[in-house]
């Protein structure tokens, strides 16, 4: 059905084409699609999004997207959620009160802004170029989506909202906001999400990108 | 503290990047796509593309130029010039751009900063404040390019731009601009002290060490540079090294 390496779901949430590129960077030949059949039968799927978790949700049931995703996902297809689309993948989020997400890792996106970082001079939206490190559940990146990534390599983080993950071993990176530690990668079988943005990310944004094709 | 971010400024004219003194007495340096790329791979944390007769045309062809980048770059762009609704906004994010920058659409209608800050989120709202020096202590905010008076003064109206949805403030000094005098302190520290959200200094760099005395004194969390890079009196490479060797925090980077 489809000839392409990889589906990056269109689903109007920020700026897909930045995505699509860096992709076909890597080689990837890409086709942007909202279409429930293309979708299921991607050999990869990523989902991208800047914007709010309630109205993401919506857009992706609007276009019955919700299961096809979740069916995806069950099915082993590698894919992959980026910034809010990474956030998606949770069970659900605080922002604007309680929204449900897709469910496929078991945590929850909850607000950076606490008073420590206030008190540290620190803004939200975390915006900016962080270092990126092994979670402590996992010492080593080998054979996940980061082994061509460095220990203390930086990404670029745009996000005022973070993951909880319920199961630590389900996070194999995180960055530091001043005492916050961030959760920047996370990954469950064939189901991973980045918090920063890979796409723009430079070179080190695009190794990671590279490596999601050999999965 | 974050990471101090070192951002190259591109300022062109037509297709052309291009360099003046005081934001005028504009001279021919290239094509942009080739500087884009070489401070792309020198490490520049982000872009920063301005079209300085935008405005005045009204028309841009940087579209064209930001689409062309897009396709090679894969840091954070932000482009500013001529951008006056929501409809330039989604053209220029559809062309590659992450966030864009706006001075005089925003000075003539400051419900425009609210309205790009509620459609695309205010990290994509860049307010672009051109300042020049009137007395000792006080800024005027200047349009089109440095040319045109508005009668704001620079310290309200950075205040005025954050509450009403601005997520960043590129601040430059058209009295330091092609100078190579380095920074105007006193007013990066004027607008630092006043608001919340991150501040890009621009205008004035002309050796590695003014950056450090910008975010020591001026506690700018960014700092645009042009001249010193597209003459190639530094690289971004040389430029970091000096911003840790004082002590200040920037992005770990290995060229490749």
């Amino acid at each position: 059905m489809s000839q392409s390496d990889v589906v990056v779901i269109d689903y109007g949430m920020g700026n897909l084409l930045s995505v699509c590129r860096a992709l076909q960077r890597c080689g990837a030949n890409v086709q942007l699609s909202s279409n429930p059949d293309v979708i299921r039968h991607a050999p990869r799927v990523v989902l991208p999004g800047v914007g709010a978790f309630d109205v993401a949700m919506a857009e992706l049931q609007r276009l019955h997207l919700v299961e096809v995703l979740q069916g995806v996902a069950a099915r082993g297809t590698p894919l992959l959620g980026i910034c809010l689309g990474m956030q998606l993948l949770l069970d659900e989020s605080e922002e604007f009160g309680r929204s449900t997400g897709l469910g496929l890792i078991h945590g929850r996106a909850v607000s950076l802004k606490v008073p420590s970082l206030e008190c540290m001079g620190l803004k939200v939206p975390h915006i900016g170029w962080s270092e990126i490190y092994p979670s402590e559940s996992c010492s080593d990146w080998n054979g996940t989506f980061l082994q061509d990534v460095k220990s203390g390599e930086a990404m670029y983080f745009v996000h005022s909202f973070m993951a909880r993950i319920t199961n630590e071993g389900h996070c194999l990176s995180h960055c530091h906001y001043g005492d916050l530690i961030v959760p920047a990668v996370i990954s469950r079988d064939n189901i991973h999400g980045c918090q920063f943005h890979p796409e723009k990310s430079g070179e080190t944004g695009l190794k990671l990108l590279r490596r999601f094709f050999s999965l | 503290m974050s990471n101090t971010r070192l951002i190259a400024r591109l300022d062109v004219k037509g297709s052309t990047l291009i360099k003046g003194v005081h934001l005028e007495g504009l001279r021919v340096l290239g094509d942009p796509q080739e500087y884009a790329k070489r401070y792309y791979a020198e490490g520049a944390d982000e872009l920063i593309y301005i079209d300085v007769v935008a405005t005045l045309y009204g028309r841009s062809k940087l579209t064209d130029i930001v689409r062309r980048t897009a396709e090679e770059v894969f840091i954070p762009m932000t482009v500013g010039g001529g951008i006056r609704s929501i409809e330039d906004v989604r053209d220029m994010l559809g062309a590659g751009a992450d966030k864009v920058a706006i001075n005089t659409a925003a000075v003539n209608r400051p419900d425009l900063i609210v309205e790009v800050s509620r459609r695309f989120g205010s990290q994509c709202m860049v307010l672009s404040i051109e300042a020049k020096q009137q007395a000792e202590g006080h800024w005027e905010v200047y349009t089109d390019c440095g040319r045109e008076r508005s009668g704001l003064n620079v310290v309200e109206w950075a205040r005025r731009g954050e509450a009403l949805g601005a997520g960043e403030i590129l601040l430059t000094s058209v009295d330091r601009e092609g100078t190579r005098q380095g920074f105007d302190l006193q007013l990066t520290h004027a607008i630092t002290s006043v608001v919340g959200i991150p501040v890009i200094a621009s205008g004035g760099m002309g050796k590695p060490s003014d950056l450090v005395d910008v975010v020591t004194q001026g506690k700018a969390d960014a700092v645009a540079m042009a001249d010193l890079l597209h003459y190639k009196r530094a690289t971004i490479g040389e430029v970091r090294q000096a911003a840790k060797s004082a002590g200040i925090q920037v992005r770990a980077y290995e060229s490749v």
